[in-house]
């Protein structure tokens, strides 16, 4: 190249035009097959996941199918003072609130625990068994499962009766599935029976990872199984035990519609009326409040994104930047 | 991964480990009972005679055996269109989502994508922030989809969990050396994901496309807000009208004599229906399921 020519010689260089330079127009164009590729999805996002991110303006006005989302006018926060201000409201939200922290004080630990068992069990075999029956409960569907809950604890013709008899009750045992008492735990624990194999996955696979030279130190040095899980297999996980703590904090608002909802009765709805089923009420249901429902289901996701940020800085700071989600 | 451990002979076991041991032992074997029996009990009772389950008599084997209520599921008219519409709602769906992600994924595995950083981050953007139930339906309405078959198609066709565990795995697991090969082979960006990366990514296909159509056979939110016509209700939402009401709707039976059986055998139809809307899924499941933890583990936190 010229540049290398003429070297020392005190003759400028040569301006570097027609060298290998890295623009973003050359760029654009070497990847114009992966535009392509990209173009389909983004079009499928921009349309259904981002579009209603803008539609979610509605909140703040006084939404009119006929006048459309910007003909409608504008009233500020008059919706979210309505749902602050209502009595319901305020039942609902901590509703959401304990259901979800219920599930995680209960639904989080865990898995954890059954993956460290899972870790010690020696005979391949009988952990491939057991993986692969506790996997099961995970495919049934949330129709399903609400169907058995109903049915298992149906104090005549369902199991509960049957051994409520077979181990010598007379007649018939209290009906308690659709009293407002026992919705959360129904709900939690018939979760944990569904999620608990299938969330071992993660930790299992997490464990994999752990070197086997760890372990044959510390059985050379004397260490029992219980201390080696405590102080190998444990510290191996907690980096994605704090990612999987961080997702789940970060959703607590939006305890799912679908399992409640089939679980909700006239008798339990003090305790099984959350923020999503509200919403599906008030927006969807007879009296089609667009604006009002958009607004609480607005104000749900924004307390969701503030405790995800608020979890993950926490978890920043708590592992010295080693743990986070972003 | 198998662990050397396995060459640790029994008698070498102190007292502590070997207490930890059946301790261990007996709460797994606890705990597949715990699973299993629920399990069995359905499928027990759904194979029993109307009046043993009503009256509770069934314990762990069917009493009375008969397949009367496979009869009464399969006489429901209703049932058959649920599964006709269910099976069109996962294949077509699942096609799509596959399809979506893949092109989604590849471009994005690519490290020197120009604009990798600005397309990543608006793909998981509406994983954290959402418009919300409303907005969505609204969309709909305005799309004209509201009441059809492709607004349960088309809603949710893109999961973005999903996304990131196959742009995970083509990161990973696909050499970038390949590339530079086939390159010089002279294949274009399309080619080389058409020839070369789709027939190595089996295992994370298999995994994903799981994950996408057990999602479809088990959903009915979408159908619930979406549809209103009978005809286009999938499974779960038939299933759902049967557990609510005792009594279905009986304009639908075709048999006058199943109908009359029916009236004492509510609940055992129930059971039946249970077994008959999850057994496909768990038809799939012994198929992909040692495709599970690796697939997991490929897109899950590195090691």
């Amino acid at each position: 190249m010229n540049t290398v020519k003429n070297a020392g010689k005190g003759i400028p260089r040569q301006k570097k035009r027609e060298t290998f330079s890295l623009n973003s127009a050359k760029l654009i164009r070497r990847d114009r097959q992966l535009y392509l590729l990209l173009l389909l999805p983004l079009i499928y996002i921009l349309i259904f996941y981002y579009w209603p991110m803008y539609g979610v303006q509605i909140a703040f006005r006084n939404y009119r199918p006929r006048a459309g989302i910007l003909g409608s006018e504008w009233v500020g926060l008059k919706w979210f003072k309505k749902f602050l201000t209502n009595y319901n409201f305020k039942q609902v939200f901590l509703n959401t609130l304990y259901l979800s922290l219920y599930s995680i004080a209960v639904g989080f630990p865990l898995p954890i625990i059954l993956a460290l068992m899972l870790n010690t069990v020696r005979n391949e075999g009988f952990k491939k068994f057991t993986q692969t029956i506790t996997y099961v409960p995970h495919f049934i569907s949330v129709v399903v499962l609400v169907a058995m809950i109903n049915q298992i604890f149906n104090p005549i013709g369902g199991l509960y009766g049957t051994l409520f008899r077979l181990f010598g009750g007379e007649g018939y045992p209290y009906d308690f599935r659709s009293l407002a008492s026992s919705f959360r735990h129904l709900y939690v624990w018939s979760e944990v029976w569904q999620e608990l194999g299938w969330n071992t996955i993660i930790y299992i696979a997490a464990l994999g990872s752990v070197s086997p030279e760890l372990h044959e130190a510390a059985k050379i040095d004397g260490a029992t199984r219980w201390q080696r899980v405590v102080h190998i297999d444990f510290p191996a996980i907690l980096p994605t035990a704090c990612i999987m703590l961080i997702l789940r904090c970060g959703s607590v608002m939006t305890i799912g519609f679908e399992k409640v909802f089939l679980m909700q009765s006239n008798l339990n709805i003090t305790t099984a009326e959350v923020i999503s089923t509200y919403v599906y009420k008030v927006g969807l249901g007879s009296s089609s409040d667009f604006s009002y429902g958009t607004a609480v289901g607005l104000f749900n996701s924004v307390i969701n994104c503030v405790m995800l940020i608020f979890v993950n800085l926490f978890c920043k700071k708590a592992t010295d930047n080693e743990v986070s989600l972003f | 991964m198998k662990k050397p451990e396995n060459n640790q002979n029994e008698i070498g076991l102190c007292r502590a480990d070997r207490v930890m041991r059946n301790v261990v032992m007996t709460l797994m074997v606890l705990l597949v009972i715990i699973i299993l029996y629920p399990l069995i009990y359905v499928v027990s009772s759904s194979l029993s005679s109307g009046s043993a389950v009503t009256t509770g008599r069934v314990l762990l084997w069917p009493v009375d055996p008969s397949l009367n209520g496979y009869k009464i599921v399969f006489s429901y008219r209703a049932v058959w269109t649920g599964y006709l519409n269910t099976i069109i709602y996962t294949v077509a769906g699942t096609a799509i989502n596959m399809i979506l992600t893949t092109l989604a994924a590849y471009p994005l595995s690519r490290r020197n994508f120009y604009g990798r950083n600005f397309f990543m981050t608006l793909f998981l953007i509406p994983m954290f922030f959402s418009g919300g139930l409303i907005p969505n339906y609204i969309l709909m309405t305005k799309l004209h989809l509201t009441d059809t078959r492709w607004s349960i198609i088309l809603s949710g066709a893109i999961s973005i969990y999903n996304l990131i565990i196959m742009r995970t795995f083509f990161q990973n697991s696909i050499p970038g050396e390949l590339l530079d090969a086939a390159r010089i082979d002279g294949i274009t960006d399309v080619g080389y994901l058409t020839r070369i990366v789709v027939p190595l990514s089996k295992p994370i296909f298999a995994v994903i496309t799981l994950y996408y159509a057990v999602a479809h056979w088990n959903s009915y939110f979408d159908a619930l807000i979406y549809l209103r016509s009978r005809d286009l209700q999938p499974l779960q939402l038939i299933l759902r009208d049967v557990m609510n009401s005792v009594k279905v709707d009986l304009t639908q039976i075709r048999d006058a004599v199943v109908l009359a059986k029916m009236i004492g055998a509510a609940d055992v139809m129930k059971y039946a229906l249970i077994v008959v809307s999850t057994v496909p899924i768990l038809f799939a499941y012994p198929f992909v399921q040692k495709f599970f933890q690796k697939g997991v583990m490929i897109g899950s936190v590195k090691g």
